[in-house]
């Protein structure tokens, strides 16, 4: 059990004090206490309390997906999530999925293939490849799948851009990150 | 964002007596309502998080439809076999919608529930009906490209940016509602919605209190099921124009069909004009463009917006031909 008393000063900019609320996160493993103002966001609640600032902020309102993380093994906006909401669940965050001498395949993936320029948007774009992979092997159709009562998925170019499309690059290294997640898909360089 | 209280409510009963209290709303995959608290648009005091109760399930009802939990998350149920099978044009509604995060937790109610709204509706500083009854309507004269051509009135002209609820409205979807007494009531989705007249702050019909529990799909229609989004992007981006189609074809005429648009009215807006203009046609693009007319007949136009008129009748006849051609 990690403790973290600190209380962070994200989201207290209008009105009254804020009450906090003691909650534990499971974050990457690990049980982590935090106390928090309800109106704390999961992607505040990471980055501000326990110092996981992988996961980035870019618009804050799930436009963008730099904030992408997976909860309960589902890719999730958490500048869309608050933290009090995600007691009980599992979270795993771009520090959960690989360490520098121990890179997750699509973190590699992502090297090998050059699939960033500027790096900012890469931490949700690979949870979000992630995600969307095992999204993929449960047979999900999306808005490029010809038939969705078809109960198999050809993972095409035009199916990883569609599914992908919840992660915008502003660099738009958009046909390298492609490259890198057909890589994984086709069980390459691993 | 302004401060709240905040409760996880254990069961259902237990949900509808915690939001009876002054300011409190439901929250359950809080995709946009989180969004909007965060520009100062809602503004509640107490949050009941509803996202846990047991309403997850999509389950068979004995006269071959479907009950869809409320909770039930937007991917599971464009994921659900019986739901890609039996009624393709809402899984295929489901995933032109959004992006993958925000359909894995976005829920169906919430989905039901998610604001009708506009550009302006989002921007504090201009007036609006909708947000700020009496503010008056910036979208009304002022840029409004993607705005409603039907059922509008002079305080709103915003659009249902829904296109679950386009789908569920061609298949005749019921809303099961749990009232703060714990009565329980359903309601046809063509009468969940409401169009703006001079109160477009009120969206829906339901009761201060309610909750919706699930979405009860009658057996499936007869006839090629379709949805067709048009809009300004290949994806992520919400509908110009789209179009929900049920169509069965018998000795080249059309002996049945269904018809709903998204991104043209306040509410999803079911034709019964365009149905009957279809209904025993021969199945031809001459019968399908006097349906498209007779759906537009009274839509009107705000200056940047008219092209979707023209635009809603052409997607309406693509998607009848090619539900007929695979009929």
């Amino acid at each position: 059990m990690v403790s973290d008393s600190d209380t962070g000063a994200a989201g207290r900019s209008q009105g009254e004090p804020a009450q906090l609320s003691a909650i534990e996160l499971n974050v990457n493993d690990q049980v982590r206490r935090l106390e928090v103002d309800p109106r704390t966001s999961l992607l505040d609640a990471l980055r501000e309390h326990l110092r996981l600032s992988g996961t980035k902020k870019g618009c804050d309102h799930g436009q963008c997906g730099a904030c992408t993380v997976l909860i309960n093994g589902r890719r999730v906006n958490s500048c869309l999530a608050l933290a009090v909401m995600h007691e009980d669940d599992e979270i795993v965050t771009i520090e959960g999925l690989g360490v520098p001498d121990g890179l997750h395949p699509m973190q590699r993936a992502f090297v090998e293939r050059d699939g960033f320029q500027c790096g900012y948007c890469t931490p949700g774009q690979i949870c979000s490849a992630v995600g969307m992979l095992t999204e993929v092997e449960a047979g999900w159709p999306s808005h490029a799948t010809a038939d969705v009562a078809s109960p198999r998925i050809a993972l095409t170019d035009e199916e990883i851009r569609e599914r992908m499309s919840g992660n915008i690059c502003r660099c738009a290294a958009y046909p390298n990150i492609v490259a890198a997640i057909r890589g994984i898909a086709e069980g390459g360089p691993q | 964002m302004r401060s709240f209280t905040y409760e996880r409510a254990t069961d259902a009963q237990a949900a509808v007596a915690a939001v009876s209290r002054a300011g409190a709303k439901f929250i359950s995959g809080g995709t946009n309502l989180l969004d909007l608290m965060k520009l100062d648009i809602e503004k509640p005091s107490h949050l009941v998080d509803i996202s846990r109760l047991p309403l997850r399930d999509i389950e068979e009802l004995p006269d071959g439809g479907l009950r869809i939990g409320a909770q039930a998350a937007n991917s599971d149920v464009a994921a659900d076999a019986r739901v890609r099978t039996r009624y393709p044009v809402l899984s295929e509604a489901l995933v032109a919608g959004a992006s993958g995060q925000l359909r894995n937790k976005a829920s169906t109610g919430g989905n039901l529930l998610q604001r009708t709204r506009c550009p302006y509706f989002y921007d504090t500083a201009a007036g609006c009906n909708k947000r700020d009854p009496g503010s008056g309507c910036s979208a009304t004269g002022g840029f409004n490209r993607i705005h409603a051509v039907l059922g509008a009135s002079d305080s709103c002209i915003a659009t249902h940016p829904s296109d679950m609820a386009v789908a569920m409205t061609v298949l005749e979807a019921e809303i099961e509602l749990l009232g703060a007494d714990g009565s329980v009531r359903r309601v046809g989705i063509a009468d969940f919605y409401r169009l703006p007249g001079d109160t477009p702050h009120i969206e829906t019909v339901l009761r201060p209190g309610e909750m919706i529990t699930s979405v009860l799909l009658p057996a499936p229609p007869t006839g090629r099921q379709i949805y067709r989004k048009v809009r300004d992007r290949a994806s992520y981006e919400f509908a110009l124009v789209s179009v929900a189609a049920v169509v069965s074809t018998d000795q080249g005429a059309v002996s049945e069909a269904r018809v709903a648009f998204g991104g043209v009215a306040h509410k999803p807006w079911r034709s019964i004009e365009a149905e009957t203009a279809l209904t025993g046609r021969p199945a031809t693009m001459a019968t399908y463009r006097a349906a498209a007319e007779a759906a537009m007949r009274d839509a009107v136009g705000q200056g940047h917006n008219d092209f979707k008129i023209e635009l809603a009748k052409r997607t309406l006849c693509r998607t009848l031909a090619h539900a007929a051609q695979a009929s």
